[in-house]
């Protein structure tokens, strides 16, 4: 008895001392990796160093030169902070316009993502070909970046919002529907079979088995994709598909410095919002639909 | 009458069910037993063809209904309703919509399956789905969600969507292994209810003897994919059970034996 005790307490060191090892060379393995990725990608410590005081002075020009005495005086006098919004009128509807293209671009990619996800879920075994297809279709335009598809739309349709909204659209198509494939994957699938069973179609299926299940998690991905969405088309307008972004550009290009500091911190302000409120959207509508 | 010649179906190396050969005459209630494993549930869900088979056929009415496809098959699926031992409805929807669910396939043409897609259905059909909810006392949910109710109530609620289907053949498998006694007998009482009531043709999966003894007219005893006995309960000896099985039939049943005896009694005069 106490032989087979022995054996396993040698059996369980001996496994301790392997797994220490393999533990050893991942983390040698791992800085390796690293090492190599910062020397190709020439992330050089030395560069590093003479690059952030610079960081540092760029914040120094942008801030604003606010004095405590004029601060609510009106937009005529220096140093207030009616003076460093002054444009804010302009700004803050450039904002909203920026808001409505997030809003529209995520409805719009969403519905695309729910058509092509039941296909590309793997458990409702549509043919192969269908799968593969919308598999691969949904990498595709998820791996291309929104400011990539919006160069090439500004190419086609010129210069505006519409540019923007297709393209932020076409990407949330795909890295939505492939979350809304994988939330399929996981429902249970014994409605289905019920659905089935009882002569209805595949389409029939989807809706009454897989829908009803997997909704909850469908709109927490879509309404978590909304605040994303809203970064991308307050930078996406750079390449002047519309909204904040290409109004921060320009003032970028011609150095309007208290400007930039002015329309950064809106976009801060606005997303922080969003932020906050889509959170309690999100669990408020969780919570009624679940 | 439902014709089934060799149905075999293998799955990889297991042959689980093995040239089954049955002739069930409309309206009769049979009880399939067998222990886990046996090829009850795969037989089944052969004929319902959720499950394709490996070599036989299953005829109905004198149509082989075992090469279906498309629409043809989902017609032949309506017509052999299907209930499942783990009720198998969709937990977040309610309970009516569940019941109508079973009026899915009696809608043509592309436009009618569109518009059954936005959740569309008739007056007429609601009421019927109604009535039926009544008939087993189900009435006051029909506006809950389906996981709000209990196993029994949710296993009547199926039974509720397989009528819906107006079918001529109702398969259960294994109604009430999930139930405990009180809503077994509730479930089992329904199930006769539809046979003597509607004249439909039932076929149960159950684990215990007595159960199908009290339940049905005839019993098909299954062990590895085989029917073994095919005949009246009268003619299920113990004697037979020990052949069969090799073991007395309290050892069947093994330890836990929640159904047995007093716990699924036979309805006064159910069999007269």
């Amino acid at each position: 008895m106490s032989g087979a005790v022995a054996a396993q307490e040698a059996a369980y060191l001996s496994l301790r001392r392997q797994r220490r090892l393999s533990t050893v060379l991942g983390a040698a393995i791992f800085l390796a990796c690293l090492l190599t990725a910062g020397w190709v990608s020439e992330f050089h410590p030395a560069t590093l160093a003479a690059g952030v005081p610079r960081i540092g002075e760029y914040f120094g020009r942008i801030a604003p030169s606010l004095e405590w005495s004029k601060l609510f005086s009106g937009s005529g006098t220096e140093g207030s902070l009616a003076f460093w919004f002054y444009r804010l009128d302009k700004w803050a509807w450039l904002l909203f316009e920026t808001a409505q293209m997030a809003a529209l671009a995520t409805l719009m990619g969403a519905t695309a993502a729910l058509l092509l996800a039941f296909p590309a879920a793997r458990n409702l075994r549509l043919p192969a070909w269908a799968y593969q297809g919308a598999r691969r279709l949904l990498e595709a335009t998820r791996t291309v970046p929104e400011i990539v598809f919006a160069l090439i739309f500004v190419w086609a349709f010129g210069v505006g919002a519409l540019a923007g909204i297709l393209a932020i659209a076409l990407h949330t198509a795909g890295a939505l529907g492939k979350l809304f494939a994988d939330a399929m994957e996981n429902i249970e699938m014994r409605p289905w079979e019920g659905v089935r069973a009882s002569g209805g179609s595949w389409l029939q299926a989807c809706r009454y088995a897989v829908l009803p299940a997997a909704a909850p998690d469908l709109l927490s991905y879509a309404l978590l994709r909304f605040e994303i969405n809203l970064r991308s088309a307050s930078v996406i307008g750079f390449v002047g598909a519309g909204g904040i972004g290409e109004e921060l550009y320009n003032v970028i290009s011609f150095n309007y410095y208290e400007e930039i500091s002015a329309i950064i911190l809106l976009i801060i302000l606005a997303v922080m919002c969003i932020d906050l409120v889509s959170e309690r959207l999100r669990m408020r509508i969780i919570e009624v639909v679940s | 009458m439902l014709e089934i010649d060799g149905l075999t179906r293998h799955f990889g190396g297991t042959r689980a069910v093995d040239g089954v050969s049955l002739r069930i005459p409309d309206g009769q209630m049979v009880g399939v037993i067998g222990r886990s494993g046996a090829g009850k549930s795969t037989l089944l869900r052969l004929i319902n063809r959720l499950v394709e088979p490996t070599a036989g056929s299953i005829r109905f009415g004198g149509r082989d209904v075992s090469t279906l496809r498309g629409q043809a098959l989902r017609d032949w699926r309506t017509g052999c309703a299907m209930v499942f031992q783990q009720f198998n409805l969709v937990q977040r929807l309610d309970v009516l919509t569940n019941v109508l669910i079973g009026r899915l396939n009696h809608r043509r043409g592309a436009l009618a399956h569109l518009a059954s897609l936005f959740a569309h259905f008739s007056a007429a059909e609601r009421a019927t789905a109604l009535a039926t909810l009544d008939r087993f006392d189900l009435l006051g949910t029909a506006l809950q969600r389906a996981d709000t109710l209990s196993g029994g109530q949710q296993q009547r609620v199926a039974i509720c969507r397989a009528l819906m289907q107006q079918p001529r053949i109702l398969l259960a498998d294994e109604p009430i292994a999930s139930l405990d006694p009180q809503n077994a007998r509730v479930v089992m009482d329904a199930l006769r209810q539809v046979n003597r009531q509607d004249g439909l043709t039932v076929l149960v999966n159950l684990h215990h003897l007595d159960t199908a003894r009290a339940y049905c007219d005839r019993i098909v005893a299954m062990q590895q994919g085989r029917v073994m006995f095919d005949g009246a309960p009268g003619e299920l000896t113990a004697d037979r059970v020990a052949m069969i099985y090799g073991v007395s039939e309290a050892e069947f049943h093994g330890h836990a034996a929640p159904l047995t005896g007093s716990g699924i009694a036979m309805p006064a005069g159910a069999l007269a």
